[in-house]
């Protein structure tokens, strides 16, 4: 019976995903014939199906644990094979920024969406990744390859280290606070490698190796599934905290520290854990990054608009909960970069009405919003009505205690 | 025996002298009553206790062992639980997942350990049924009533096992059913061992519930005794009507 559910509900799932994706589809080729028909907008459209159906199977699945592990598998499998699918050097290269954004924005959901602590200078740690990376190759002069990729790991430890400190002084303050201090920290790391220059060469930059050996379309492809390891790194990692004792301390901390304190949390090293975290995962997609391009330099490495990007997407997609910031960057990435190759004069303007287009709907992000939408209309459809007095009614008769001990 | 004791406390913020070498000490297995005028220092006295705020000079003991000055995280393991004048519950976070936040281990493996999975999930299970939320565990505590989150309160606290329990006016916005509800599960847990310090404005409450009630005025203790002395006491009469 219970079998027999699950699978009605996957089959709804999938007929609705066929249905919406093909009303996009739609809509795209009526209002972009041309680019349509060129496959400019192959990724957008990718994208976008992709994040209805993450949306989509989210909605559907609820606490359903066996529906969300076989659309996981569905989701993994499409990643793994996407490469194959479509080798366009362009396409792979839009995809390997989207799942770029997407580790950096759920490793920053770690501290932001699940402990509260907006950060907006996160991508300092990118910056040090990246530069950490392009010093280990420089001084150890290790040869291009994919042996490289293993540094990863390294570069982003580094930005890690640094990361305690710099975690420990910016979360001695709250709120507003800790947004402008995080900001200035990002500036500091961009001045310092600007002025910084027998280490890191100042704003002439610095050069990593180049893997001849990749060449034309294959270029992108190590890339593209290092950086996909990364998301399914970070994906875990958020996953784990969601359902651990350490992350519900920290979405306590989110609702109220003092009191949170009050109960037992150790909530200094809580929101340090998750900063360092936040810093660890965001540190290694830097490292790959600038492997990906082949240079570092102060302005491109330390880039602020990274950090309102990353922002952006978390709040699109919905912050503290695990899929929002993958919905957040599948549907930002692919459409900014489409549009600033294609609309070079518009596409701030049409990239800046749809966010507030957004904001104006759906204020607390896509899937929570959604979310909350459709279990209201569930519940409506059970008409099962809150009764105003439960409390009352449901507590226990006096003289006949429950058992406590 | 004395389970919590102030000594000597003084707080100061500013110009206001908030307590002023007080002295209090709250007995193993007893409800004691602290009660005085608006101002005169109770709710400070509670965060000097449970560690929210500093003391500029004496000391607080907990089983004859000093927590001056101790964080509220390390007071609250030590087994001091307390609620808030104005209640405070995580809102976003679900009944159950409220009561499991306190239900927090020091150790390592817990900390990494689902927490619907962990041992303590039975007794937050438990304790729900105790307080009659157990119908309410998967809604957002910010959609509860007041009284239904007082009790909440009360009940995440019980899931530490504390030794003691402060109650900053639980009888505050409740209604005559609830508050006779609450007194119940209070006797209730007093009978098992758990001490309570409760300051109330609600007088009939106070009197009904506390064995030995202390009068608190400008920042230190006036009087103490039982309900009964404490009515007939000048000085007490003086703290409330007078100048």
């Amino acid at each position: 019976m219970k079998f027999f559910k699950a699978f009605g509900l996957l089959a709804l799932l999938i007929l609705v995903i066929l249905f919406s994706s093909g009303l996009l589809l739609l809509v795209l080729a009526l209002a972009f014939p041309q680019a349509f028909a060129s496959g400019e907008l192959t990724p957008v459209v990718i994208s976008l199906i992709v994040a209805v159906t993450v949306v989509g199977w989210n909605l559907l699945a609820g606490e359903n644990g066996s529906i969300k592990g076989v659309g996981l598998l569905i989701l993994l499998a499409f990643a793994a094979a996407f490469p194959l699918l479509f080798p366009n050097g362009e396409v792979t290269s839009i995809a390997f920024f989207t799942l770029m954004f997407a580790a950096m924005v759920t490793g920053w959901n770690l501290l932001a969406g699940y402990s509260g602590y907006l950060s907006l200078g996160h991508v300092v740690y990118f910056g040090l990744g990246a530069y950490a990376l392009a010093l280990i190759c420089e001084h150890w002069n290790v040869p291009a390859g994919y042996g490289i990729f293993l540094l990863v790991p390294v570069a982003g430890l580094i930005a890690a280290v640094i990361a305690i400190p710099a975690g420990w002084v910016a979360l001695r303050v709250r709120r507003h606070a800790f947004i402008i201090v995080t900001i200035a920290m990002f500036f500091i790391g961009q001045l310092l490698a600007e002025n910084l220059t027998n280490v890191t060469n100042g704003t002439t930059g610095l050069d990593l190796p180049f893997p001849l050996a990749w060449g034309g379309d294959f270029f992108n492809t190590p890339f593209y599934y290092a950086i996909l390891l990364l998301l399914l790194l970070a994906i875990a990692l958020s996953w784990w905290v969601r359902h651990s004792k350490y992350g519900l301390g920290l979405l306590a901390i989110r609702d109220d520290e003092d009191r949170a304190r009050g109960l037992g949390v150790k909530t200094e090293i809580s929101k340090l854990t998750a900063y360092v975290l936040a810093a660890l995962i965001i540190g290694m997609a830097g490292a790959i990054w600038s492997y990906f391009i082949g240079a570092v330099y102060p302005m491109s490495a330390f880039d602020p608009t990274f950090d309102v990007t990353i922002a952006l997407m978390g709040f699109l997609g919905g912050i503290g909960t695990i899929s929002g910031p993958i919905v957040g960057a599948l549907l930002l990435e692919p459409l900014r970069q489409t549009l600033a190759a294609n609309a070079p004069d518009w596409y701030l303007v049409i990239y800046g009405g749809l966010l507030l287009l957004v904001l104006l709907l759906l204020p607390r992000g896509i899937l929570p919003t959604l979310q909350e939408r459709w279990q209201k209309y569930r519940a409506l459809r059970q008409s099962e009505r809150p009764s105003d007095d439960i409390v009352i009614s449901s507590l226990p008769e006096q003289g006949k205690p429950a058992n406590i001990t | 025996m004395s389970l919590l004791e102030a000594q000597d406390v003084c707080k100061a913020f500013g110009g206001i002298q908030a307590l002023d070498t007080c002295s209090i000490s709250v007995a193993e297995g007893s409800i004691t009553g602290l009660i005085g005028p608006n101002g005169s220092g109770k709710t400070t006295l509670f965060n000097v206790m449970t560690g929210y705020e500093r003391v500029d000079s004496g000391s607080v003991r907990f089983q004859d062992r000093s927590i001056t000055n101790a964080t509220p995280d390390k007071v609250f393991r030590l087994g001091i639980g307390r609620t808030f004048q104005l209640t405070r519950v995580f809102p976003r976070l679900t009944v159950l997942e409220n009561m499991h936040v306190a239900a927090q281990r020091s150790d390592l493996k817990g900390q990494l350990s689902r927490w619907s999975s962990t041992h303590e999930h039975r007794r937050a299970l438990e304790l729900l049924d105790f307080v009659g939320l157990t119908s309410l565990k998967d809604l957002p505590a910010g959609n509860l009533s007041y009284g239904q989150r007082k009790l909440l309160e009360f009940a995440f606290i019980l899931v530490a096992d504390p030794r003691v329990i402060l109650l900053d006016e639980p009888a505050g916005g409740v209604n005559p059913t609830m508050l006779n509800y609450l007194t119940g599960r209070i006797r209730e847990l007093n009978q098992r061992g758990v001490t309570f310090l409760v300051v109330e404005h609600n007088m009939e409450f106070v009197m009904g519930l506390c064995d030995k009630v202390m009068v608190m005025h400008r920042g230190t203790k006036i009087a103490e005794g039982t309900p009964e002395e404490v009515r007939a006491n000048p000085a007490v009469l003086e703290a409330y009507l007078g100048d």
